[in-house]
Order: structure tokens, then C-alpha cells, then sequence
């Protein structure tokens, strides 16, 4: 019973009256062979392991292998401990969180691939900021990261969730879809609404190319998780305000494939091309490579 | 189309940065251990391509190593995986190859087994070699390995064993490098068995290998 389209989605919950993390839950329940309150744990042991994620990176100022990244975060905790964020304490507390998951996962702490490792600060900072200062209980933080999860499954069915495949349309852009999907979902959205923020992340985010610096997991992509995880939040808000994409979500999806296709092989994460071949970039990379030999 | 899970996209718990380059990189680590299957002291890891190029930023040689010595993906040992073992030395080489996979390893335990394997992105990975010997397994079934003179009934004989057992096999693949020469079998399983099957297939005439491949987390 694969689910291979939104339009399909909609049509089962709509059919079945059911919520999108119902269906999640059901669909992985039967693929597994194991009950319902079996995937509501194993969702919350992950749900878990984002948040000590979280905390693991709010402590730490360790820089990495390049010495250019690792300590940002401990910068945004300073300056919002002075004077708050122009948009308040869910700004401050997402962008925070991203950082400090994204982070801990370049100087090789444990955090949950979502979808991959270099986007793993997107989904749990919008889930845990947002539930933190809304006072969002944990079963619906839950339902969030269901959400997400199937989301980002359909998704997947259509193209590798790689950025050497689609570039980082296919990780950032992907993972800030599966986080507009989980808010809408906690701000007590309909599934129309959750999906319409999920179209209307993902649409904005096609083209984007996957170049890191050096091949390292850090410039752009640490940072970009903030701004992408603040995107899906743009998203939400706009999708729960009635503002809904001309272009339904399932053709979203095949116009990133096919982005993805077009895009040139330099631009998915070879590190031959866009900010990875740019001097500074070869300056590091020289560096690195001398210091290793 | 196979079903996916939705853990696919929500997981692994992992140490960082990368899917493919880290938690893969233990991943095939630990399919080498427990394709060995037995105590060693030397183990070498010649790396190809984006894993030779890349590696040394991502952990990449560090999870290698951990995962040969037992460490799971989301262990945050792995990082300081250099400082802890003992008792197993160990080396690396850096090669290209544009034959091979962009992300590539060849590990060499005692010198007497070679186990080459790719990271195919999302943590995924596949060994395709055992000592010469072209596989596919993805660690996601426990399986049977064996290694043998090149003879007929010699599936039959083995699927027997297993048969007796009651387990369910869920795919049984051959291969050999000429007729009469040497042939390998691996044998998919639903359920795993025990280490004594293992000791009854080393009595068939002909067979000189034989392990027990658990499959991974």
C-alpha cells in the first residue's frame, strides 16, 4: 500500500477521515509488523535523540576540522542573552537550535539524520523551539515528526534524498518541506494546510545546489540549516493564513527531480564548482590538504 | 516498488557529519567484522575516490576502524577511536579509481581476507567482494556464506541443513571463478541460526570457508 503521491494522500485521509500521522503511523506500523504504540516509541526515542542533540551543541564552542566553524551558536546564546531577536523567542530559540544540532554533528557528536546528516538541524529546531514556547505536549511533537517523516518518505520516492543527486534541494530544501509539514501540523492545521506549507517550502527552495567547501560538511550547509528552518516557518504561517501554491505539491516534487537532473554534476556536492572552487575556498583547501600530509 | 520506511528519512541516530561518509563508513566496518568472524590483530583500509579525497574531514577513516572493532554508528567513541584501541594495528592507503564506487573501501583483515564494499548514500551500504568473490549484501538479512570446490548437489546439500532448521531462506545467490574451480554461495535468511550450522556445512567435502554473517542494527 506504498503511497507514491501527495494526491494520493489527500485522497486516503480525506476517504478515511484520518490525519496525516495516522496514516504514517499505520503505514509503518504494517511494514513492520508491529503495533502502533511500537512506532509512537521508536518515534519518540528519535524525537528524544534530537533534543539531546540540542543540548549537546548549546554547550559546546569546539571548532572543526577547518577551524572556521563550531562556534556560532555560542554567539547567538550571547547576544539573546543581552537583547532579544527582532521576532521574538521562537526566532532566536530555532535559529539556536539549528545551529547547535548542525554544529554538533560537524564536530562528530551524535544527532538523527533529517533526512540526512548535513540537514539535521532543520526539522528538530522548528519541532522543539516551536513546543517549547507554545507549550506543545509531547504526543502532538510527535505527530509533528510522524508528519515530517511522511512527508519526506513521498518525497523520496521520487528522488534520492542525496545532494549528489539533486543537490541540496534534496537535503536543506527537503528537510525545511518535512519541517513545515510537522508546524502546521502542531499549530493544529488541516491536512490541506500541512500540505500547502509543504509545497510552498519546497517551491522555494528549487535550484539550490549542493557546493560545500573543501567537501566538509560546514560552509554553507551549518548555517543554512538556520535559514532553512526559518523558512519552513514562512511557509506554515503563510499555508495556515489560506495562501496556497498554483502549483499542487506533486509537480513540485517532479520539478525538483528534475532540477536536480539539470543541474550541473560541479553543483552536486563533487565540490567542483559554486563556493567550493572559489579562492578562499582553494586557499582552505590547500591548507588542509598541507596539514594532513 | 518496495514499501520505504519513514525511518528512512527520520534516522539513523548517528555521530556526524555524513550519512554516507560516517555512519556508512561503520556500517561497512561492521559487516567486516562480522564477515570475519573471529579475533584479529592487523586490519588495513585502502579507501577510493570520494571516501580517499573527503574521507579525512567526515571521520571517514576513524568509522572504518570503529566499526571493525564493534562500535555502532551513534557510539560518540568513534571520534576518539585513535586514543582508545589497542591490540589491533591498523593502516590506511588512498587510491583512485574511477572503476570503483565514489565511495569505496577495501579492508584487509590478518592479511588473509579482503572484504570490499560501497557507501551508497543514507547510511546504506553493500559489500560486493569477499576474497575475489563478487556478492551483494546490504546487512539487512542474516546470512550463510560459503566457499567451496566447484561441484554439483552442492546446493541442494547445504539448503538441506538449513531446511532442517526450519528457517526460511529469503535468497540464495552462486557464483564460481571457473567450472571445477573454486564457487561461492550466500545464502539470505529470515531468521538467523546457530553457529553449529555453521560447524555441519565445514563437514561437506570441498568446503574450506564458512561464516555466519549476523546482519546489522
Amino acid at each position: 500500500m506504498t503511497i507514491l503521491s501527495f494526491s494520493e494522500l489527500i485522497e486516503r485521509c480525506k476517504k478515511e477521515n484520518k490525519r496525516i500521522y495516522e496514516i504514517a503511523l499505520e503505514e509503518e506500523a504494517f511494514l513492520q509488523a508491529e503495533t502502533l504504540d511500537v512506532i509512537r516509541i521508536k518515534t519518540l526515542e528519535t524525537l528524544l535523540a534530537m533534543k539531546d542533540a540540542i543540548k549537546d551543541g548549546l554547550k559546546s564552542s569546539e571548532k572543526s576540522i577547518s577551524n572556521w566553524c563550531g562556534d556560532d551558536c555560542i554567539k547567538l546564546q550571547n547576544k539573546y542573552k543581552k537583547t532579544p531577536a527582532l521576532f521574538g523567542k521562537i526566532f532566536e530559540k530555532i535559529t539556536t537550535y539549528a545551529l547547535a544540532t548542525a554544529e554538533e554533528n560537524l564536530r562528530m557528536g551524535r544527532i538523527v539524520a533529517c533526512p540526512t546528516a548535513g540537514s539535521c538541524g532543520i526539522v528538530p529546531s522548528v519541532i522543539v523551539a516551536v513546543a517549547e514556547e507554545e507549550n506543545i505536549s509531547e504526543t502532538e511533537q510527535i505527530n509533528g515528526l510522524l508528519t515530517a517523516g511522511l512527508v519526506g518518505l513521498i518525497v523520496s520516492n521520487k528522488v534520492q534524498l542525496a545532494g549528489a543527486v539533486a543537490g541540496c534541494q534534496a537535503e536543506c530544501g527537503v528537510a525545511s518541506a518535512m519541517a513545515a509539514a510537522a508546524l502546521t501540523q502542531m499549530l493544529g492545521g488541516n491536512v490541506d494546510e500541512i500540505l500547502q506549507a509543504t509545497a510552498l517550502a519546497l517551491k522555494n527552495i528549487l535550484g539550490l545546489t549542493c557546493d560545500p567547501v573543501c567537501g566538509l560538511v560546514e560552509v554553507p550547509c551549518i548555517k543554512r540549516n538556520a535559514f532553512l528552518a526559518i523558512h519552513a516557518v514562512t511557509a506554515s504561517e503563510l499555508a495556515l493564513c489560506g495562501v496556497e501554491s498554483k502549483i499542487p505539491l506533486d509537480e513540485i516534487v517532479d520539478t525538483l527531480k528534475i532540477t536536480g537532473q539539470l543541474m550541473s554534476p560541479l553543483l552536486k556536492e563533487t565540490s567542483q564548482g559554486g563556493l567550493a572552487k572559489t579562492k578562499t575556498a582553494l586557499d582552505l583547501e590547500k591548507k588542509l590538504f598541507n596539514n594532513k600530509q | 516498488m518496495e514499501q520505504k520506511s519513514i525511518f528512512s528519512v527520520i534516522s539513523p541516530i548517528m555521530v556526524g557529519p555524513s550519512s554516507s561518509h560516517t555512519a556508512g563508513a561503520v556500517r561497512l566496518g561492521l559487516m567486516a567484522k562480522n564477515i570475519y568472524n573471529n579475533d584479529f590483530a592487523k586490519v588495513k583500509f585502502i579507501l577510493y575516490n570520494s571516501f580517499a579525497t573527503t574521507g579525512f574531514g567526515h571521520g571517514t577513516d576513524k568509522g572504518l576502524l570503529a566499526g571493525v572493532l564493534g562500535y555502532g554508528v551513534d557510539d560518540i567513541s568513534i571520534k576518539n577511536i585513535f586514543s582508545i584501541v589497542n591490540n589491533v594495528e591498523y593502516s590506511y592507503e588512498y587510491m583512485q579509481d574511477i572503476s570503483r564506487h565514489p565511495n569505496s573501501v577495501d579492508i584487509i583483515i590478518d592479511d588473509k581476507m579482503t572484504i570490499s564494499g560501497d557507501s551508497i548514500g543514507a547510511g546504506e551500504i553493500r559489500i560486493n567482494n569477499i576474497n575475489g568473490f563478487a556478492t551483494d549484501i546490504d546487512g539487512s538479512y542474516d546470512t550463510l556464506l560459503l566457499m567451496y570446490k566447484d561441484k554439483p548437489g552442492m546446493i541442494s546439500m547445504v539448503s538441506d541443513i538449513i531446511q532442517k532448521r526450519r528457517v526460511n531462506i529469503a535468497s540464495l545467490h552462486c557464483g564460481r571463478n571457473s567450472k571445477g574451480g573454486t564457487a561461492s554461495m550466500y545464502l539470505a535468511l529470515d531468521v538467523p541460526i546457530g553457529d553449529d550450522v555453521v560447524e555441519i556445512v565445514k563437514q561437506i567435502d570441498d568446503v574450506f570457508f564458512v561464516t555466519n554473517i549476523r546482519k546489522l542494527k
